[in-house]
């Protein structure tokens, strides 16, 4: 165990997450956006990797890269059914640049004094997937916020099945 | 070269700078909730490294960032539906054309 995270491996995998990033924001093509979100949501898990949340990077994997992604471009499928649809114009918006730009720079600006003394060295114990799941499922533990997390994620599904059924009248 | 914790927490503030920028000035509902999952994403970023850098025995981020996913897709699954729904109805799903309640 190195006292520190691979710098090189993080660089690439944060590299790959800020250009995927602005790839998907400024392409011309939601189809390439879509892909582009693939992407970074497989950089992503890759970051997770590297902070040895190997459970929290496959679900990521799972989810994310699989699920979300399908859905995506299921969406733009349905909606922008002809090739002109899918094609945008390059639709720069200034203010929503300097709202980005000022936001960043304000946590940028917080970040600096902070997580100095316990965030520079890794610790030596790192989360295992045994350790979590018990933790997931004690009764003293996650177990109720779990069960809760699943019956939103029921209702929410329900919900939008019901949502996109065709209207009777 | 050292990488600590404020590495990931630059790295989830430009994530969430950008989608940010996306959310705000993107037309088509579907980029909208692309750029709606870039933020998720930066703040799962931001979670699983608190937790590995700071509470490494509890796992308290890992947990957080499991119920994000979950509320995420959640999101993602009502978003899109509302998308389909919305074109079912209007035959296009581009958000400065939806202005049917506007005052």
């Amino acid at each position: 165990m190195t006292d520190t995270v691979n710098g090189l491996a993080f660089g690439v995998l944060s590299l790959m997450c800020v250009g995927g990033a602005i790839g998907m924001l400024f392409t011309k093509n939601i189809v390439h956006a879509a892909f582009w979100l693939l992407e970074v949501s497989i950089a992503t898990a890759g970051l997770f990797f590297l902070l040895n949340a190997d459970y929290v990077a496959l679900v990521q994997l799972l989810v994310y890269a699989v699920a979300v992604a399908v859905l995506m471009v299921f969406s733009i499928m349905i909606t922008l059914r002809r090739l002109e649809d899918a094609i945008r114009p390059r639709d720069f918006s200034a203010i929503a640049a300097a709202l980005g730009v000022l936001f960043g720079a304000v946590i940028v600006f917080a970040l600096r004094g902070y997580a100095k003394p316990a965030g520079q060295r890794l610790p030596a114990v790192a989360p295992d997937v045994a350790a979590f799941g018990k933790l997931l499922f004690a009764a003293n533990g996650w177990a109720l916020p779990f069960e809760i997390a699943s019956l939103i994620l029921v209702v929410a599904l329900v919900g939008a099945v019901w949502w996109t059924k065709e209207d009777d009248d | 070269m050292r990488v600590g914790l404020d590495a990931f927490l630059m790295l989830a503030a430009v994530l969430f700078a950008l989608g940010l920028y996306g959310a705000v000035s993107k037309k088509a509902t579907v980029q909208l909730l692309m750029s709606l999952e870039l933020m998720a994403l930066a703040i799962n970023i931001n979670l699983v490294a608190m937790s590995r850098f700071i509470t490494p025995r509890s796992m308290d981020g890992l947990f957080f960032a499991v119920f994000t996913m979950v509320i995420s897709a959640a999101e993602v699954g009502l978003g899109l539906a509302l998308v389909l729904a919305i074109y079912r109805r209007s035959r296009q799903s581009e958000v400065s054309e939806l202005h049917e309640l506007k005052g």
